[in-house]
């Protein structure tokens, strides 16, 4: 088990130099944030000392090592933009971008694992085949289409929740709250919402199909003919094994929700990184741009490290058959 | 007694409940990026300061020049300008006004580090002469030096020496300065609080020097930037602001139509044109080998004539653009409607001059556009593409942010783009030595059309000092014809902005597009 730990790190370690190194390649491309930060009078020699004073004229393997430097010890620099050191910046957002995942989480997952093993269980009646039609609609429509929808219907016709920001936010530490605010729970509504319409048909759909092919297999005819009730057999047998491939999905799958709330972030106004990103995208701010996405690669690499751990302690199969494939049963 | 207290206590319930909290929440697309006044000179930024900062002297929304800070100006001697101040001025902390603090303000946006020092590169000094008089010596004559220092702000010396905030935010510093996110000056509002991109918010400065001529009744203000267009105008339709500094220009018509919201509009001080190398030997982006189409002035006429600015504003812009003949705007010192007469559209004539000039073939040739930049960037060149194509031109598109096609012109990489060009001045002086003036370096540095004629910087440099008003404007009229007759750049239009409000909010529009809620009224 500790080899497999120790594995693992390496690899994570290795893919976040990876990633980090090609965001510097892609910097190159990006743009020029010094017309951004200096006025149209500025003189062609201000131009180039601001660029000098910034090391944008270094090469770049020079600003990635220095970057990496400093990164290790959790100073990403100062914004272009705020000129505020990033690493507030982004523990400022931290809570909003976290609590809406979250949220979204939460409901794609209390909507789409009932409702997928409604739709295995009752598999032609008519309300199965409604929200398998309706479930389309999910994963069809791109989210600012979605956001900008519910905004309408929401907030300028029948104005029930507002159409932007996070509302009211109570500060615990360095973390700032919104679900302790009737303001703030009313916001987080719909950018939730937009957010995890997607996910929620994509695990329907996934629970739907697993369970399925469970429902088929021996061992559940045999707990039928054992004469269990169907409650028993559906929930604590079918279930349970159909939620080892979900769980991975499902690991992926927040961690895509983190790094791509940028759209519902934009279209909400939400105050999280996601829409930080897409400011520094615009002003070529590139110390929030690479310390966005190597937090990202970070949060990718974290949480399929926990799956995979989660996913040997749910599966004692999977223990078994990785000592032996490392040799140490015979 | 006791009667006496009953009657006043009801008279005071009666004055509270008629005086009532009157809170305005507007919005924009983008925040300020900072709150140290001398640090970044962008629109936004400035437009922040001037909420709770005040210069010497100040504009109305119609852009003149009123008194701000200082009561009176004139030039004692021709290289000396002296400014008498407003006595019993206080910072929002209580301590009075004084020379000192302006003396400080102007060396601290004089730093190296300062955004704003572009303003002030003909002052030699500041100094105080008595605590209500200061006085600005200028290297040679400036006749315009009032009109160059409208955006510098007025901060306190001993605010700044307490809390180290001396020098404007540096970049080479790692930690951001108490100045970034805080600010002492004397103006009309004070600032609550700030959370950069997500909320501001300012009260009222009761004590404001100001009060008096701007009786505006706003006690409290909340700014939000909110980036996406659609929820822009969903968050005024539904209430939840009261004032929207950009609605996109589609969703105009939409608004105008809702009950309970106005939309205002004007010219504003902005002028969208397309560059043209003219200076080198053979173009960089075009099919045309030995020799460059855009030296002959026959051409550009050409493709002057075969752009309908009149079919823009219709189609494009949808109504909301004044079509022009020069590079700059109404408002502008120097503008005239007889310069600012678009040559006629006529795409006969300019297939004539084409072939006169010997390119009857036409020719191709790559158009750099900004898309994120002015209003309907990337829409107008689109436009201006199928119009060239009519006289053989063959235009290639290439349109990219801001970031990515400034620096292209400023490395002298394109052969035909488009720029816009705002005068914060608003002097024709500023037009001319960035966009017309030789491009060395350190005049004309927005100059990218290789155009180079010593007369006209002879003139140019001319007018920078001459005081004789007369004298001046008449070499200012004199360069417009130049620039004008010669064809440098092929002007399109100047922008009209749109400002939508609540019919509760009394705001007159201003002609640079920066609200000053010392001017607001809620009803």
């Amino acid at each position: 088990m500790l080899a497999f730990l120790v594995g693992r790190l390496l690899q994570a370690i290795m893919v976040m130099l990876t990633v980090a190194f090609l965001c510097f390649l892609l910097f190159t491309f990006v743009g020029d944030p010094v017309n951004n930060m200096v006025g149209q009078e500025a003189t062609n020699r201000d131009r180039a000392e601001l660029r000098r004073e910034l090391g944008l004229e270094d090469p770049i393997p020079l600003q990635f090592l220095r970057f990496v430097g400093n990164a290790v010890q959790g100073n990403f620099g100062l914004s272009y933009r705020l000129a505020r050191p990033v690493a507030n910046l982004i523990a400022e957002r931290l809570p909003a971008t976290l609590e809406l995942v979250a949220a979204s989480a939460l409901l794609a997952l209390l909507v789409g694992i009932p409702l997928g093993v409604y739709t295995a269980i009752r598999r032609d009646s008519w309300a199965s085949r409604a929200v398998l039609t309706l479930s389309l609609t999910g994963v069809s429509l791109p989210t600012f289409v979605i956001g900008i929808g519910l905004i309408y219907w929401l907030s300028v016709i029948t104005p029930i929740f507002p159409s932007f920001g996070r509302g009211e936010v109570v500060q615990l530490g360095w973390w700032t709250t919104g679900l302790l605010t009737s303001s703030g729970l009313k916001a987080i509504v719909l950018p939730a919402v937009t957010l995890s319409l997607f996910q929620m048909t994509l695990i329907l759909r996934l629970v739907r199909a697993e369970m399925l092919e469970v429902l088929r297999t021996d061992y559940i005819k045999f707990a039928h003919a054992r004469g269990l009730r169907q409650r028993s057999v559906h929930f604590r047998h079918a279930l349970r094994n159909t939620l080892l491939p979900v769980v991975t999905i499902i690991g992926l799958q927040i961690g895509s929700l983190i790094a791509f709330s940028i759209i519902t972030e934009t279209v909400f106004q939400w105050p999280g990184m996601g829409a930080l990103f897409l400011q520094a995208v615009t002003f070529a701010d590139i110390p929030v741009m690479s310390a966005y996405l190597t937090m990202v690669a970070f949060c990718f690499v974290a949480i399929n490290f926990a799956v995979d751990l989660l996913y040997a302690s749910i599966d004692p199969r999977l223990r078994v058959d990785r000592a032996a494939a490392s040799g140490r049963m015979g | 007694m006791t009667l006496r207290t009953l009657l006043l206590g009801a008279s005071l319930l009666v004055l509270a409940a008629s005086a009532h909290a009157a809170n305005v929440r507007w919005a924009s697309q983008a925040d300020g990026l900072t709150l140290d006044p001398h640090s970044q000179n962008e629109g936004p930024t400035v437009m922040m300061a001037t909420q709770h900062y005040d210069p010497l002297i100040r504009r109305t929304p119609s852009q003149e020049k009123e008194p701000g800070l200082a009561l009176s100006w004139k030039s004692v001697e021709p290289t000396v300008w002296e400014f008498k101040l407003r006595p019993g001025v206080k910072f929002h902390d209580g301590a009075e006004l004084s020379s000192a603090d302006v003396v400080f303000s102007f060396e601290r946006a004089r730093h190296p580090a300062s955004d704003f020092k572009n303003y002030l590169t003909s002052v030699k000094e500041v100094k105080a002469v008595d605590p209500l008089t200061v006085q600005i010596v200028t290297n040679g004559p400036n006749p315009i030096l009032p009109d160059q220092i409208t955006n510098i702000s007025i901060m306190s010396k001993a605010w700044a020496e307490k809390n180290n905030v001396t020098k404007p935010q540096n970049y080479k510093d790692k930690e951001e300065t108490f100045a970034v996110r805080n600010v002492m000056g004397t103006g009309p509002f004070i600032l609550k609080s700030r959370d950069p991109d997500i909320r501001t918010v300012w009260t009222k400065n009761p004590d404001w020097w100001g009060l008096k001529e701007n009786p505006h009744n706003i006690d409290e203000m909340t700014y939000t930037p909110i980036k996406e267009p659609a929820t822009r105008v969903a968050a005024l339709l539904s209430g939840q602001i009261d004032f929207l500094l950009d609605p996109p220009l589609q969703d105009v018509a939409r608004v105008k139509q809702t009950a309970g919201l106005t939309v205002k509009q004007t010219a504003q001080i902005r002028s969208i044109f397309f560059g043209l190398d003219q200076g080198s030997p053979e173009l960089k982006y075009s099919s045309v080998k030995g020799k460059n189409p855009f030296a002959d002035k026959r051409v550009r006429q050409a493709m002057y004539q075969a752009i309908d600015a009149d079919g823009i504003k219709a189609k494009v812009m949808r109504g909301f653009s004044a079509p022009a003949g020069m590079i700059t705007s109404p408002g502008v010192h120097g503008y005239t409607e007889a310069l600012d007469k678009r040559l006629k559209f006529d795409v006969a004539a300019a297939k004539k001059l084409m072939s006169e000039a010997g390119y009857a073939n036409g020719f191709d040739v790559v158009l750099d556009c900004p898309n994120d930049r002015y209003n309907n960037d990337e829409a107008i060149c689109q436009a201006v593409v199928a119009m060239l194509a009519q006289i053989g031109v063959n235009v290639k598109l290439e349109a990219r942010s801001k970031t990515l096609h400034f620096p292209k012109l400023q490395k002298k990489d394109s052969s035909f783009y488009m720029l816009g060009w705002g005068v914060p001045t608003l002097d024709s002086h500023y037009v001319f030595s960035f966009l017309t003036q030789t491009n060395d370096g350190k005049t004309g540095t927005w100059n990218y059309t290789g155009y180079s004629n010593p007369k006209l910087d002879g003139m140019i440099n001319a007018m920078a000092s001459e005081i004789d008003q007369a004298k001046r404007d008449k070499l200012i009229a004199e360069a417009w014809d130049i620039v004008n007759g010669d064809i440098l750049y092929l002007p399109i239009h100047h922008q009209v902005i749109a400002w939508a409000m609540s019919d509760k909010l009394d705001m007159p529009i201003a002609l640079n597009d920066t609200p000053q809620f010392r001017w607001a009224k809620m009803k």
